[in-house]
């Protein structure tokens, strides 16, 4: 007999629930180090093979081991894969937690839970499943040590009898997630299919959702960020990476270390490139600093910590005019703050970074996909105007999984930018570093080694001429900052141009956002034009400094909402710095600053009542 | 009228026909008589005699009156003035970019021993093939005198403020973290600090000097245990330091009895004479008893205290390529297409 819980028969009658396809955001509660990753990526990769757009966004603690943790998978038919708020189909595996988590969510919503912890109990306006977890995960794991990991898959099989998800699927995307691991693939999906047995002879469907075949997957590839930002790193041909571990940014340099010893030893079987763990964030951005110098493309990975104890180099960079890449891997500051939820609080602390009148290019990836273009944007950039480029990524993009078109290959050449060769001198003679010979502001550099006599120069973060002499003359530091301020100026036009998005007809509000704020206003936007029949346009920023789109944008609308994750309006700041004074007015702030990933409707909601609606 | 032209004598030319001029920099800015003058001639010198490519010498230093003294040597060298304290992250970065370059790092005791302890201790450990020069005056002299970490007990400010801590003993420290080349000199020891420079070119991996380095202005007088009357009537050499370079083919006899010959990597040879009977250079444990020995007695020990030709240096550990990194073409820093599609598959 089947023991779907009294309660929900009491509460829901036995008429059959509504049927909701492909719409759904499947919450797991676990523990944390308790192994639960390679089921929830296994759920996750077999919506994705059934054609299903996802998301799986991994809520953890500052902890290795035993504190509560959360993922969370959205599957969208309409393919909106930002977060979702409310949770409609839960699997309660850590029992410190389950009872809150069964108490926050919406009636209606579907409860899958370990047995004895009977949380049947606590409502009657949801829909219980129990697992007797511990008594089928024995028969398929005779070794009790490795019981506690397997029976996390489990509730994939669960899971997947009751939401529709096909068996085959799941196979495939476990063999692929135990990969070369034969034997702990095969264990694992005994228990995956104990689960389902278990769920096809013992439960009743009650709740609405499942997860039919689609074809909108088709060809795409699931990557974090982090990994997404290596392979673009490796592709833009890095050479030189120095780091300091700090989450979330660790794994972008633990990806890269992999992908380079696959693809970056040379028919020499030597490396094409050197990857050095630091002491610490300073010695990371000295090292970049030299090595950029010396002519490499240089690179570190850090989050806000980290780019706080980078400002003095940020400065040398900007005024010696070094290249070099960081990338931020943003987390919720200040201070050691939320080392594990998202955050876009760095914005300004960077643009700024350093004293004196540094200013600093900042690249604003959405996607994994602009992770890997961006990457390539980055050591451009930072060769082309001879000064470090920041790229902003945050936690909910470089380390949580996402869908994307495959990459594509790099279209054009890699661009050294101005560099003299030793032909170059022959041919000149000798040359001025800091002269702005082309009206860009850039100047020419050589590279230490370079066989000529003419070819060194002194690189300083005191005041220097044009000939990169010592000098405190008020007319040369003053002619100096000029040219530097003109090569942020030409840089304008070089960064990535923000993208557009208008809606119907001619929309008086404007939305800016940037980064992973866009999955919850393309989704936001579409709930305005829905529900409030209210249309927007929404301008994507990509890059600072801003280009021309940036005023026009904010010319052309009478109220501009800038939306992003912060408490103080961040880039709103940037934006009222760079725009005619009066402009300012039409500026607006839609901050959010739980550490969460930006939802939709906590969008929609702010505008609506900022519209006075 | 008859005239005789006097030849002018040519000048005279190192093995790649270079001049000492070549290896001249800027005119110095420190004050008259500043000890970082002196090892900037010793640099000189030492570069000119070695017969170093200049183009392929870069000179990293940090901030302080010594950071600044690469601008009076070797102007046809790049030089990197860094921020105060970070000149080895700098250099690490550049030599890892370029493992060809040969760097020569200038920094103080200041930006050493305090701010910079940090990066320097960890460069010492990476054995990162740099020559590593500490300018040491036991002040801060570019702020104007104050203490720095490596002033000795009791040494006593102008100001009759007297140093109550415990000195930084910089050798030690190198030689405990993996330095494979450390000694000590006094920028007034021409002959000492000339034999201790080539044979640091030589060297490869990190070699660590601190040349006592006295500061006229602010470090000089009496009380001062950093000055040049000081250490004249302190300083106790361990040895006397002959380098005999690979390209010279002279074979002068020595003395196994009282000379120990090391054979450095590039096949140059150091002849050691030991004015200490029991002293041994290769020997990194009785080296660094031997300078805590001579905190305890207060002695001002100078020389060549350990050596270890052998040791692989941070770049072989790496396993680099042999081309500097910096100037790989595109066609060996971007993998082809089929390396893209294959990262993509797994993904998929
Ligand atoms: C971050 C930072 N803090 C402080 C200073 C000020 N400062 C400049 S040089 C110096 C000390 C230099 O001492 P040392 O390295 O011994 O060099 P010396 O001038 O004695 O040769 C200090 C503290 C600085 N430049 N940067
Ligand atoms: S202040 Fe001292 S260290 Fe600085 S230049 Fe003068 S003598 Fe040399
Ligand atoms: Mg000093």
């Amino acid at each position: 007999m089947a023991t779907t819980d009294v309660a929900l028969r009491e509460a829901f009658g036995q008429r059959e629930p509504k049927r909701v396809v492909n719409n759904m955001s499947i919450q797991v509660a676990t523990v944390n180090g308790s192994g639960s990753q390679s089921s929830n990526t296994v759920l996750l990769r077999s919506i994705f093979q059934m054609g299903v757009p996802v998301s799986g966004k991994n809520l953890f603690p500052s902890n290795i081991a035993g504190l509560p943790t959360w993922y969370t998978i959205r599957a969208n038919k309409d393919g909106y894969i930002a977060r979702k708020k409310e949770i409609d189909f839960v699997i309660a595996m850590n029992a410190e937690t389950a009872q809150e988590d069964v108490m926050s969510l919406a009636p209606g919503a579907a409860v899958l839970y370990d047995e004895p912890l009977k949380l049947n109990a606590l409502r009657t306006d949801l829909i219980f499943y129990p697992v007797p977890y511990d008594k089928l995960v024995a028969p398929v794991c005779p070794e009790a040590k490795l019981r506690k990991l397997v029976k996390n898959m489990i509730y994939v099989g669960v899971a997947a009898q009751l939401l529709g998800i096909d068996m085959a699927e799941v196979e495939k995307a476990l063999r692929k997630q135990f990969a070369t691991k034969v034997k702990a693939a095969n264990l694992n999906l005994a228990a995956v299919r104990a689960g389902f047995e278990y769920a096809t002879a013992n439960l009743t469907k009650h709740d609405p959702y499942s997860i039919q075949r689609m074809d909108k997957t088709t060809g795409m590839i699931i990557i974090d960020g982090n990994s997404a930002a290596a392979l673009g790193c490796m592709f833009a041909g890095v050479t030189v990476v120095t780091w300091y571990p700090i989450t979330p940014s660790s794994s972008l340099v633990e990806t890269l270390i992999d992908y380079m010893k696959e693809y970056r030893i040379g028919p020499d079987g030597k490396a094409t490139f050197a990857i050095v763990q630091a002491e610490d964030e300073l010695a990371a951005i000295g090292m970049v600093l030299g090595a950029g110098w010396a002519g490499a493309r240089s690179m570190t990975a850090t989050a806000g910590p980290g780019i706080s104890l980078m400002a003095e180099f940020a400065g040398l960079s900007y005024y010696a005019e070094v290249p070099g890449v960081v990338w931020d891997i943003q987390r919720v500051g200040p201070s050691t703050g939320l080392p594990t939820r998202t955050s876009q609080g760095d914005i300004l602390s960077t643009a700024f970074l350093s004293h004196g009148d540094t200013k600093n290019i900042l690249l604003l990836p959405c996607s994994v996909a602009e992770c890997f273009t961006m990457a390539q944007d980055a050591f451009n950039l930072a060769e082309q105007f001879q000064t470090l480029v920041f790229v902003m990524s945050d936690l909910d993009l470089g380390m949580n999984n996402w869908m994307s078109d495959p990459f594509e290959y790099p279209k054009a050449p890699i661009d050294r930018g101005k560099v003299l060769t030793k032909e170059d001198l022959d041919r000149m003679g000798g040359f001025s570093r800091y002269k702005d010979v082309d009206n860009d502001g850039i100047g020419y550099r050589t590279l230490p080694g370079t066989e000529h006599p003419a070819a060194a120069y002194f690189t300083r973060g005191t005041g220097h001429n044009e000939k990169s002499g010592y000098s405190e003359r008020p007319d040369d530091f003053e002619k100096n900052m000029e040219r530097i301020n003109k090569k942020f100026e030409t840089a304008r036009a070089f960064v990535p141009r923000p993208e557009l998005m208008t809606g119907k007809g001619k929309a008086k509000i404007g939305i800016i956002a940037y980064g992973t704020s866009h999955w919850g206003i393309i989704e936001a936007r579409d709930q305005l034009r829905a529900e409030y029949d209210i249309e927007t346009d929404y301008l994507r920023l990509k890059a600072y400094p801003f280009s021309r789109e940036v005023h026009e944008f904010i010319e052309q609308h009478e109220r501009v909402y800038v939306v992003e994750q912060n408490r103080d309006a961040q880039m709103l700041c940037l934006i009222k710095l760079d725009i005619k004074p009066e402009l300012v007015t039409r500026l607006r702030s839609i901050a959010h600053i739980h550490g969460l990933p930006l939802d939709a409707r906590s969008v929609t909601d702010e505008l609506i009542s900022m519209e006075g609606k | 009228m008859a005239t005789t032209t006097i030849p002018t004598p040519a000048p005279k030319i190192n093995r790649i026909g270079l001049t000492v001029l070549d290896y001249r920099g800027g005119k110095t800015t420190l004050c008259a008589g500043c000890g970082h003058n002196a090892i900037s001639e010793r640099i000189i010198d030492a570069m000119y005699e070695m017969g170093v490519q200049p183009e392929r010498v870069i000179k990293p230093s940090g901030i302080g009156c010594s950071s600044k003294s690469p601008a009076y040597f070797m102007s046809r060298s790049h030089s990197f003035n860094a921020v105060h304290g970070r000149m080895p992250s700098v250099a690490t970065g550049a030599i890892l970019a370029n493992r060809k370059l040969i760097a020569l790092g200038v920094s103080g005791d200041g930006d050493t021993a305090s701010i910079g302890i940090g990066q320097f201790v960890h460069l010492m450990r990476r054995n990162l093939p740099i020559i590593y020069i500490i300018e040491d005056n036991g002040v801060y002299g570019l702020t104007k005198g104050q203490f720095s970490a490596t002033a000795d007990l009791g040494s006593k400010l102008k100001t009759g403020v007297v140093n109550d801590l415990p000195p930084i003993d910089t050798c030690a420290m190198a030689i405990t973290l993996g330095a494979t080349l450390v000694g000590r000199s006094f920028s007034g020891d021409k002959r000492q600090l000339h034999s201790l420079l080539k044979a640091a070119i030589a060297h490869k991996g990190t070699v660590m000097l601190d040349v006592v380095s006295p500061c006229t202005t602010f470090n000089d007088h009496e009380g001062s245990t950093k000055s040049y009357k000081y250490m004249k009537d302190h300083e106790e050499p361990l040895q006397e330091i002959g380098f005999v370079p690979a390209f010279e083919e002279i074979n002068v006899e020595y003395d196994p009895g009282t000379t120990v010959e090391v054979t450095m990597h590039d096949g140059s040879r150091l002849r050691l004479t030991k004015l200490e009977e029991e002293y041994d250079a290769t020997n990194r444990i009785k080296a660094i008893t031997r300078l805590h020995e001579a905190h305890e007695k207060g002695e001002v020990l100078t020389g060549l205290f350990y050596v270890n030709p052998e040791a692989p240096s941070f770049i072989d550990m790496l396993n680099v390529t042999e081309e500097p990194l910096a100037t790989l073409p595109e066609s060996a820093t971007r993998p082809g297409r089929e390396a893209l599609e294959q990262a993509m598959e797994e993904l998929r």
